[in-house]
C-alpha cells in the first residue's frame, strides 16, 4: 500500500510540474505586454522602462518562472499587476460567488434531474418519456447563456422578482446573496439537468433489464416497486459519476454566466485578467484550478486503492 | 377601526414616501470596463478618471463638460510676461479626505513626482516642459518652464495631473485619498465600487450622499440592468441599437454626446504601398463615412475630415476633401501602379467601432480592388503587434486623448507620418500663446494632414448615456474620460 500511495505521490508532484511549465509558457508566449496595456498609447519608453521594472518584468524569463512557483509552495501567488492587490485574497473573495453558485447550480440540476429520469424510466415508450426526453434533447441544445437572457427577460425586466445581475453580497444576509445567484443558477443547471436526466434515464433503463431485477418481479414486485427498491439505488453509480464531472465544469465553467450576470467570480476574473494580461493573476488561477484537478483525481486514486486490493499490487 | 387602518395607511405612506426620498440621493452608476486600480496618476486606463475625476481628485485647473479648461484647486493664476512663469493662488482651507490639509507643498509633491525620472505616469509628456516647481507660501505655488507653453492650462487639467498628497500616495490604488467633493468608501473588486459624499468639501457640496458604480461590459446585461431598474445612469452605453427603445420609455432619458475619440482608419505610412500618397488618397475615397456611420454606430458619430474634434472652435470641415467616390478611388490606384489593387492587413481592436466598422470598410475597400484581410485583436495584443511592433497595414483606433494632433510629429508613432514641415509647426504652435495665432497654427496642421492623406479619418466617437428621467447634471460630453457627479441630482 505504501509504494502504491508513493507512485501516485510522485505522479501527483510530477502532472503539477509539467502543467506549471505548460501553463507559465503559454501565458509568457501570447504577445501583450502588462506595462504597455496599463500606461497606454502615450507612454514614453522611460515610463513603460520604469513600470516594467516595478512589476519585476525586467527580470530574465526563468527567473520569474522559479520566483512564481517558490511563492506558490508558500501559499503566495504574488501581487496582481493591475488591481496591485495579493492574488491570494482576490482568489478567497471570489471563490465566496463561484462555489456557492456551482453548489446552487448542482443542487438544482440534480433536483430537476432525479425525479424527470426516474419519471421517464417508469413510463418507458408512453407519453410521458416521449415528453420528458423531447425536453431535454431542448435542454441540451439551448445555449445556457441564451437562456440566461430569457430568464432576465421574464423575471428581472418583467416581473421583477429577481435583480438582471450583479452580487447583493453575503454580507447583506444569505437571502440577499441567494436570490442575486438564482437566475445564474437555473441558467447553469438547466442544460446541466438536461444531461442527467437523460443519464438516469438509461441507467434505470439498463438496469430494469439485469438479472435481479428479473428475480425481484418473479419474486412477485410490480415493474414500479422493483424500480423503487432494487434498480434506483444500483443505478446511482453512473450518475454520480457524471455529478462529479458536472461540479468541476460548473465551477470553472461559469464565465459566459458570469459575464452574463456581471457576478464577481473567478471566471469574470480570469476574463478580465486575460484581456488586461494580468499574467501573475492568469497564471495562478489557472494553476490552482489544475491542482484541485489534480488533488481530486490523486483522492480518488487512493479511494480505487483502498476499495480494490488488485490496484495495490499492480505494477 | 376605521381610524386604526387610516393611521395604518398613512405609516405606510410615510414610510414609502421616506424610502422615496432615501433613494433619491443615492445614485446608481455603471459603465463598461472595471478600473484596474484608482490611481489616475499611474495608467492610461479610461475607467479610473471615469470613477475619480472631479469625483475624489482635483487638479489645479479641471475640464467642463463643453471642453472647457477653468479654475480648479487653483483660484486664479498669473502668468510672466515670456510665458514661461506660472504662479498659481490656491483655495484656502481645502482638505484631503483624511482631514490634512492641501497646500504648496502639495502641489510641488504631485507635479515632482510626475515628472521624476522612474515615474509611471502615463501621460509624463504633459509635464515635460516643467524645470522647477517652488513654493512660495502656502497658498502659492511658482511652475517654471522650460519654454512658454500655450496648453499649460489644458495640461493642468488631465487626470493624471491631480493634486495628491505624500502621505497617502503609497496605499493611492486601492485606497483613494483626494480632495473632491466624494470621498472612496469601499470597493467589492469585480463588482461594485462606493463613493459617500464629503462633508468637509471646500466649494459646493455635493447633493448625492453616495453613489455606487457597477461595470457591466456585456450589451445585453447592460441593457437587461438598465430596463430592470437596477442601475440610474449608464455611461457609455455599449448597445446603440437599444436608444431608441430608451428614448421612447418615459422611464429613461438618453443623451448623446461627443467624446474627444477621433476614430480615424490608420495606414502604415512607411509600409509599401502605403507609402505611396497616392494610395492613401485612394483608400480615403474607397470609403462610404456615412455607411461606416450608420451601419457599425447605428447613426451615432459626427463625420471628421482630419483630426481634431468638431466641437471644438478651431475645427475645420476638410471631409470634402475625402469625399466617398470609388470611381475616382480606382483612377488613383492605377495612377498609383495598381490598377488591380493589392492585399493588405486590417487589424481590429475589440470595440465595436473597429470590429463592426471594419467590416464595413473591408467590403467598401474590396468594391475598389483593395484586399484588406481582417485580423481581430485583444487590446493588449493589439498594443504589441500593431502598435508598437508597427506590424499592420492598416487598422481601426479612436484616439480618445484631448488635443491630441501633436502625434502626427512624431515620426516614430505608429502610423509612421514623417513630415518635418509639419513638425515644424507643431513646434510653433508649442511656444505661442497667443491664442489667435495658435488658432490660425492648428487650422493650419488639420489641413496639412488632411490633404497627406496620412489616415482616413472616420468620425468622432459619441458617448451615449441613458440615465432615469429627470436627473440632472449629467455631463453631456466627454472631454476628457469622467463621470463628474458633483453637480448630480434627482428631481
Amino acid at each position: 500500500m505504501t509504494r502504491y500511495v508513493l507512485g501516485r505521490l510522485v505522479s501527483l508532484i510530477l502532472s503539477l510540474a509539467v502543467a506549471s511549465v505548460v501553463i507559465f509558457s503559454v501565458v509568457e508566449i501570447v504577445p501583450g505586454d502588462p506595462a504597455a496595456y496599463m500606461l497606454g498609447i502615450n507612454a514614453r519608453p522611460d515610463t513603460l522602462q520604469a513600470l516594467r521594472v516595478e512589476l519585476g518584468l525586467d527580470a530574465p524569463v526563468q527567473e520569474r518562472y522559479v520566483a512564481w512557483v517558490a511563492g506558490m509552495v508558500q501559499g503566495d501567488f504574488g501581487i496582481s499587476y493591475t488591481y496591485r492587490t495579493p492574488i491570494a485574497a482576490m482568489i478567497a473573495d471570489r471563490v465566496w460567488v463561484s462555489l456557492p453558485l456551482a453548489l446552487y447550480a448542482l443542487t438544482l440540476s440534480v433536483l430537476i434531474a432525479f425525479p424527470a429520469g426516474v419519471f421517464a424510466a417508469s413510463r418507458r415508450g408512453r407519453l410521458g418519456d416521449l415528453g420528458v426526453m423531447g425536453s431535454t434533447q431542448i435542454g441540451v441544445a439551448i445555449p445556457n447563456f441564451w437562456f440566461a437572457m430569457i430568464l432576465v427577460m421574464i423575471f428581472a425586466i418583467k416581473l421583477r422578482w429577481f435583480p438582471a445581475g450583479g452580487f447583493a453580497g453575503w454580507d447583506k444576509g444569505l437571502f440577499a446573496g441567494l436570490k442575486s445567484l438564482t437566475l445564474p443558477a437555473f441558467a447553469l443547471a438547466l442544460p446541466q439537468a438536461a444531461i442527467l436526466t437523460r443519464v438516469m434515464r438509461s441507467s434505470l433503463l439498463d438496469m430494469l433489464g439485469e438479472d435481479f431485477i428479473r428475480t425481484a418481479r418473479a419474486k412477485g414486485l410490480s415493474r414500479r416497486q422493483a424500480l423503487w427498491r432494487h434498480a434506483l439505488r444500483n443505478a446511482l453509480i453512473p450518475v454520480l459519476t457524471i455529478i462529479g464531472l458536472q461540479f468541476s465544469f460548473l465551477l470553472a465553467g461559469g464565465i459566459v454566466i458570469e459575464q452574463v450576470f456581471f457576478l464577481p467570480g473567478l471566471g469574470r476574473m480570469i476574463f478580465q485578467a486575460i484581456s488586461a494580461r494580468d499574467l501573475v493573476v492568469v497564471e495562478s488561477v489557472v494553476m490552482l484550478l489544475v491542482f484541485l484537478v489534480i488533488m481530486v483525481n490523486f483522492v480518488v486514486d487512493l479511494a480505487y486503492g483502498a476499495v480494490d486490493p488488485r490496484l495495490r499490487t499492480a505494477r | 377601526m376605521n381610524k386604526f387602518v387610516t393611521l395604518a395607511l398613512a405609516g405606510a405612506t410615510a414610510a414609502f414616501a421616506s424610502a422615496a426620498y432615501a433613494q433619491h440621493t443615492d445614485i446608481r452608476v455603471a459603465m463598461q470596463l472595471e478600473p484596474p486600480n484608482l490611481d489616475p496618476t499611474g495608467g492610461a486606463a479610461q475607467a479610473i478618471d471615469s470613477v475619480v475625476y472631479s469625483n475624489i481628485f482635483e487638479g489645479l485647473t479641471r475640464f467642463m463638460s463643453d471642453g472647457s479648461v477653468v479654475p480648479g484647486l487653483a483660484k486664479s493664476w498669473e502668468i510672466s510676461e515670456d510665458g514661461t512663469i506660472y504662479t498659481f493662488h490656491l483655495h484656502e482651507g481645502v482638505k484631503f479626505h483624511d482631514g490634512t490639509t492641501m497646500d504648496a507643498e502639495d502641489v510641488k509633491f504631485s507635479l515632482d513626482r510626475a515628472r521624476a525620472e522612474g515615474s509611471t505616469n502615463a501621460q509624463k509628456g504633459l509635464f515635460s516642459g516643467i524645470t522647477d516647481v517652488t513654493v512660495v507660501d502656502p497658498l502659492t505655488v511658482q511652475v517654471t518652464l522650460k519654454a512658454a507653453n500655450g496648453s499649460f492650462l489644458f495640461n493642468m487639467a488631465w487626470g493624471d495631473a491631480v493634486i495628491v498628497a505624500p502621505e497617502s500616495i503609497a496605499d493611492i490604488a486601492s485606497k483613494p485619498i483626494g480632495t473632491g467633493a466624494f470621498k472612496f468608501d469601499n470597493w467589492v473588486q469585480g463588482d461594485h465600487l462606493t463613493l459617500v459624499k464629503n462633508p468637509d468639501y471646500w466649494g459646493t457640496p455635493a447633493a448625492l450622499e453616495t453613489a455606487t458604480f457597477r461595470f457591466i461590459s456585456d450589451p445585453t446585461a447592460a441593457f437587461a440592468a438598465m430596463m430592470a431598474e437596477d442601475i440610474d445612469v449608464y455611461v457609455g452605453f455599449p448597445a446603440p441599437e437599444n436608444l431608441p427603445q430608451f428614448e421612447s420609455d418615459p422611464r429613461f432619458q438618453v443623451l448623446v454626446g461627443n467624446s474627444e475619440g477621433e476614430t480615424i482608419l490608420a495606414m502604415n505610412n512607411k509600409l509599401p504601398p502605403f507609402d505611396n500618397k497616392l494610395v492613401r488618397e485612394a483608400v480615403a475615397h474607397a470609403i462610404d463615412r456615412k455607411a461606416v456611420i450608420d451601419g457599425a454606430m447605428y447613426g451615432l458619430g459626427t463625420p471628421i475630415g482630419t483630426h481634431f474634434a468638431p466641437h471644438n472652435p478651431d475645427y475645420v470641415d476638410l471631409t470634402a476633401l475625402s469625399g466617398y467616390d470609388p470611381e475616382l478611388s480606382k483612377k488613383l490606384l492605377a495612377e498609383a501602379g495598381f490598377p488591380d489593387g493589392f492585399t493588405t492587413t486590417l487589424k481590429l481592436p475589440p470595440p465595436s467601432y473597429a470590429r463592426r466598422g471594419g467590416e464595413i470598410i473591408a467590403a467598401e475597400l474590396r468594391a475598389v480592388g483593395i484586399n484588406a484581410e481582417i485580423e481581430n485583436q485583444e487590446w493588449a495584443q493589439w498594443l504589441e503587434t500593431t502598435f508598437k511592433g508597427k506590424d499592420f497595414g492598416m487598422t481601426i483606433v479612436s484616439h480618445t486623448e484631448p488635443m491630441d494632433i501633436g502625434i502626427y510629429a512624431n515620426p516614430d508613432y505608429y502610423f509612421q507620418y514623417d513630415n518635418p514641415a509639419f513638425q515644424e509647426l507643431m513646434k510653433t504652435l508649442e511656444a505661442t500663446t497667443d491664442p489667435a495665432k495658435r488658432s490660425e497654427l492648428l487650422k493650419q496642421a488639420q489641413q496639412i494632414i488632411a490633404e497627406d492623406y496620412v489616415n482616413a479619418y472616420l468620425f468622432e466617437l459619441a458617448v451615449p448615456t441613458v440615465a432615469r428621467a429627470g436627473i440632472t447634471g449629467l455631463w453631456l460630453n466627454q472631454p476628457t474620460a469622467a463621470i463628474d457627479l458633483t453637480g448630480v441630482t434627482w428631481p
